[in-house]
């Protein structure tokens, strides 16, 4: 499968690494070269410095041609400009969005999009653990 | 009326200032403490310090009795969500964006907002109209992502001599006139030759502009 992740941080970094561990063709884009550093030594996936919601640069690097494009960067917006680009101007046919604020988030999946937010994933979990699971021996 | 701006900046300042001094009720969204003061200072108590893409700071707003909503940050990205959630839970009737980067009119429109206003575009738009020169005009844009421009052949262009019908087009582009370096139009057909300094009127979807550009322009 061929992949766009936008954002370069440890959870896009991460997911890369995975993904092309498993043999997909993955394609990293982040605003700053920097950030590639999060990437495994070996890394074989391909690293774009571009901004993501610039058309011309998901032009560039090929949008149009992945299966899937995931919005991982620090910012709500951004990630949900960018996936709403990749779904709708490109045509992609699976995209995911990382959404931080949980009102966002429900808004955009009302809209149609495939979203995520760490922050009740990461409640949730943390909640469950509490109340649900003993403490460690 | 009842306009919400998002964005505390030169941009933000000035509508504001302009739309008070015609008795509309208005209020800024800005993040920054210090423009925040600066506006509370010189337009008086019009302004709210927090995010204007925050479901907590638009119902504090009052986004829901808003008739318009202006977002003109410097950041698409923020100018896009602001108003999409603008409609999406508050059913604000009117949205307005400014864009930064031209090209992202297209998505805008789109995803439902009703009007963006770009400075870039506005300026280029003169541009164009004041350097007859310049290899590209754009005249209209049309439906379904389709525009209609006018590319000058330069003197030189490898497709001068070469007929309509020999043209190797960019998907979906066509050539709709041919007017000569005389200003007379030619009856445009598959066999019409073209000549340095012959103004092309072509429709293209908009994404194969650059290429067409290109076919036509280069030597």
């Amino acid at each position: 499968m061929k992949v766009v992740i936008m954002g370069c941080g440890r959870v896009g970094a991460t997911l890369a690494a995975m993904l092309s561990e498993e043999g997909h063709d993955v394609m990293v884009l982040d605003t700053r070269a920097d950030a590639f550093r999060r990437l495994p030594q070996g890394f074989k996936g391909k690293r774009h410095v571009g901004n993501g919601i610039d058309q011309d640069v998901l032009a560039r690097i090929g949008v149009g041609e992945a299966d899937a494009f995931v919005a991982v960067t620090q910012g709500d917006n951004r990630n949900v400009m960018a996936t709403q680009m990749a779904k709708h101007i490109f045509g992609v046919k699976r995209t995911l969005c990382r959404i931080y604020d949980p009102i966002r988030e429900e808004i955009y999946r009302d809209l149609g999009l495939e979203t995520i937010s760490p922050t009740i994933v990461g409640a949730k979990l943390l909640h469950e653990r509490l109340l649900h699971t003993k403490e460690p021996a | 009326m009842y306009a919400i701006i998002v964005g505390g900046g030169k941009v933000g300042y000035y509508l504001a200032k302009e739309m008070l001094s015609e008795m509309h009720e208005v209020l800024i969204i800005e993040q920054d403490s210090a423009k925040c003061e600066r506006i509370a200072e010189e337009l008086g108590d019009i302004v709210l310090r927090g995010d204007g893409c925050e479901a907590a700071t638009m119902e504090a707003a009052g986004f829901g009795r808003a008739d318009m909503v202006i977002a003109v940050t410097g950041d698409d990205e923020d100018n896009l969500i602001c108003c999409q959630v603008a409609k999406a839970m508050f059913s604000v009737p009117r949205t307005i964006a400014r864009l930064n980067n031209p090209k992202n009119q297209d998505i805008f429109r789109l995803l439902g907002i009703d009007t963006t206003v770009s400075a870039t575009a506005a300026i280029l738009a003169q541009i164009e109209q004041e350097l007859p020169t310049h290899p590209v005009l754009h005249l209209l844009k049309l439906h379904h992502g389709l525009e209609l421009i006018d590319i000058k052949v330069p003197s030189g262009a490898g497709v001068s001599g070469k007929r309509v019908k020999e043209l190797l087009l960019p998907h979906g582009a066509m050539i709709v006139l041919v007017i000569g370096d005389d200003g007379a139009p030619k009856h445009t057909s598959p066999e019409t030759a073209i000549q340095a300094g012959d103004d092309i009127l072509a429709v293209t979807p908009t994404e194969n502009e650059d290429a067409l550009r290109t076919i036509l322009t280069q030597p």
